[in-house]
């Protein structure tokens, strides 16, 4: 029946052909077109040919080396700390006999439906000096004075770091959670019988069982957090003193904030790019080894 | 033994629900407090509702701002249906090496981050005159390869003898498409439309680059505008979040059920 279809190869284009051709023109011609920009510099519309210049500039460029360390630093922490607690979560959701399954499930997936610039002015809200977390952590006794969290530079990441885990964990659990639902519940019952504890089912079968999901959602989650703006942008804006901001922040700055340079914006995007590429061949390299 | 594991349990996931609530019962019981109270840390409803909903109307053209967030995301979403449908099926159904080969290029565009790409298409669009269009803002997404994925994976399920017995009845290909594709793959095309809809519902970064004047606005510019000013109204803006949030969680648990296997459907 395959052959047949085959043979209508035509027909097979004309339903590719036009959607296939805005991809093209919509992101592959982008990108060729800000490769060729990184090698030009100049503001506004006035730019001239500057061979490998901004390449040479991104290395002595403080502020750039500035992004980069902290979008690594929110990539190396947050990743993570919401892999597994998704994980943990949705082991925990798996469990044949538990109660108000539904309620848990829902709860905790229900931050993925909000806007990425509403749950940011959410959380600087509840961060504010006199804001409700400080509040609590007075009522608490746990902190003598209120903290400014966003004015501290090594505080307000923490607190970007944990809206990200707030608005995806439950995204993550998702996918780990249909996948566990699919493996055969006799494995588990065999290991018991062995006398294996239900940790060591967890670590020993559960986790290599998933491990394409995995591998899947670590993609995407790091591909999330190179790209990470919205989040900085409404909650930061950056700050204090650019130790929140991101690569992306940076590029939207500098073409759209500062005197604009499109040309070293482009090189620095390209900056990116090398590293998402560097990381996604590294993940399938350790995690795709079987599949 | 086996209690004290089942009530770890529960405490552990009563504690993860509260802290997924938390920011909805903060941003519900804000909506009724002034700004001040807010910033306070106040966490109780107020009486402050119609006044905030009066300032932010006053403040904002939200109308406006809905209008236009609702019409790019519904365009976006049925063009996205159609297009990426059409080439899920096409790449799975008509698959020929040359098609295969077209994919997995097509593939490499979801490794692309945005900000790559957003000079080159904010230079394209201004030399096409459509900057500050609604327009500018559908265009480049409305073909996705993550779309097209996503409906090629869920065409491998798809029963192939209905193709054939269509054939049988004497239906040309584009109707085989139309007639029996779409129809059978209903639920498919509730959970794209969905994952769309929302997508495009929440996009931030494209509109805030294409979109200039204030009548263009989509809620999202509109919310962040209203946080970044310098000294920001809270009160009004809870509304405002609270305008931006009701759509999508209306669609998620009208219909959970095809949002949550939609997701799924895109690993399988």
């Amino acid at each position: 029946m395959r052959g047949k279809f085959n043979k209508s190869s035509l027909i097979g284009w004309q339903f590719v052909l036009l959607p296939s051709a805005l991809i093209l023109l919509f992101s592959f011609y982008p990108m060729i077109q800000s490769f060729i920009l990184s090698f030009e510099s100049g503001k506004g519309n006035v730019s001239h040919f500057v061979g490998l210049g901004n390449y040479t500039r991104l290395f002595s460029d403080p502020m750039f080396l500035q992004a980069l360390f902290n979008t690594l630093l929110y990539l190396v922490i947050q990743v993570p700390i919401m892999l597994i607690l998704g994980l943990v979560i949705a082991h925990l959701l798996n469990s044949p006999k538990l109660k108000l399954k539904g309620f848990y499930r829902t709860a905790i997936f229900l931050p993925c439906v909000t806007a990425l610039v509403s749950y940011s002015i959410l959380f600087k809200s509840m961060f504010a000096v006199d804001g409700i977390f400080n509040q609590m952590l007075l009522n608490l006794h746990i902190i003598n004075e209120p903290v400014a969290w966003l004015l501290d530079p090594v505080w307000a990441r923490v607190v970007i770091i944990l809206a990200i885990t707030w608005r995806w964990t439950g995204y993550n659990m998702i996918f780990y959670l249909s996948a566990m639902q699919n493996v055969d519940p006799s494995v588990y019952e065999a290991a018991s019988i062995d006398g294996a504890s239900k940790f060591r089912q967890f670590v020993s079968i559960t986790i290599p069982m998933l491990k394409p999901i995995i591998l899947f959602t670590a993609i995407i989650s790091t591909n999330g957090t190179l790209q990470l703006f919205d989040e900085v942008v409404n909650i930061t804006n950056g700050g204090p003193g650019n130790s929140t901001m991101t690569i992306s922040q940076y590029i939207y700055n500098l073409s759209f904030v500062y005197t604009p340079n499109f040309g070293y914006a482009a090189t620095v995007s390209y900056a990116i790019v090398v590293i998402v590429a560097v990381l996604a061949v590294l993940q399938l390299k350790v995690g795709g080894e079987k599949k | 033994m086996k209690h004290l594991g089942a009530i770890g349990k529960h405490t552990f996931l009563i504690i993860a629900s509260f802290i997924s609530l938390f920011p909805f019962a903060w941003m519900i019981t804000g909506m009724t407090n002034s700004s001040s109270d807010i910033v306070k840390g106040k966490f109780s409803f107020g009486s402050e509702f119609m006044n905030n909903v009066n300032k932010l109307f006053d403040t904002a053209d939200v109308a406006t701002a809905f209008t236009n967030s609702f019409v790019i995301a519904i365009v976006s979403t049925l063009l996205t249906l159609i297009l990426c449908s059409m080439a899920g099926y096409g790449f799975e159904v008509y698959r020929t090496k040359g098609t295969d080969r077209l994919f997995g290029l097509l593939m490499l565009s979801m490794m692309m981050p945005f900000a790559a790409i957003m000079i080159p298409l904010f230079k394209l669009f201004s030399t096409w005159g459509l900057l500050n269009s609604a327009t500018a803002v559908i265009l480049p997404g409305m073909t996705t390869a993550f779309m097209i994925f996503f409906f090629l994976q869920n065409t491998k399920s798809f029963p192939r003898e209905l193709l054939q017995a269509g054939r049988v009845d004497g239906l040309n290909e584009l109707k085989l498409f139309t007639h029996i594709y779409v129809p059978t793959m209903k639920p498919t095309y509730a959970a794209a439309a969905i994952i769309t809809f929302m997508a495009n519902w929440n996009n931030f970064l494209w509109p805030l680059i294409a979109l200039q004047s204030p009548e263009k606005k989509t809620l999202p510019l509109v919310v962040s505008s209203l946080a970044s000013s310098y000294n920001p109204d809270y009160g009004i803006i809870m509304v405002a979040i609270i305008i931006t949030t009701i759509p999508t969680i209306i669609i998620f648990f009208l219909l959970q059920k095809q949002f949550v296997q939609g997701m799924l459907g895109s690993v399988k």
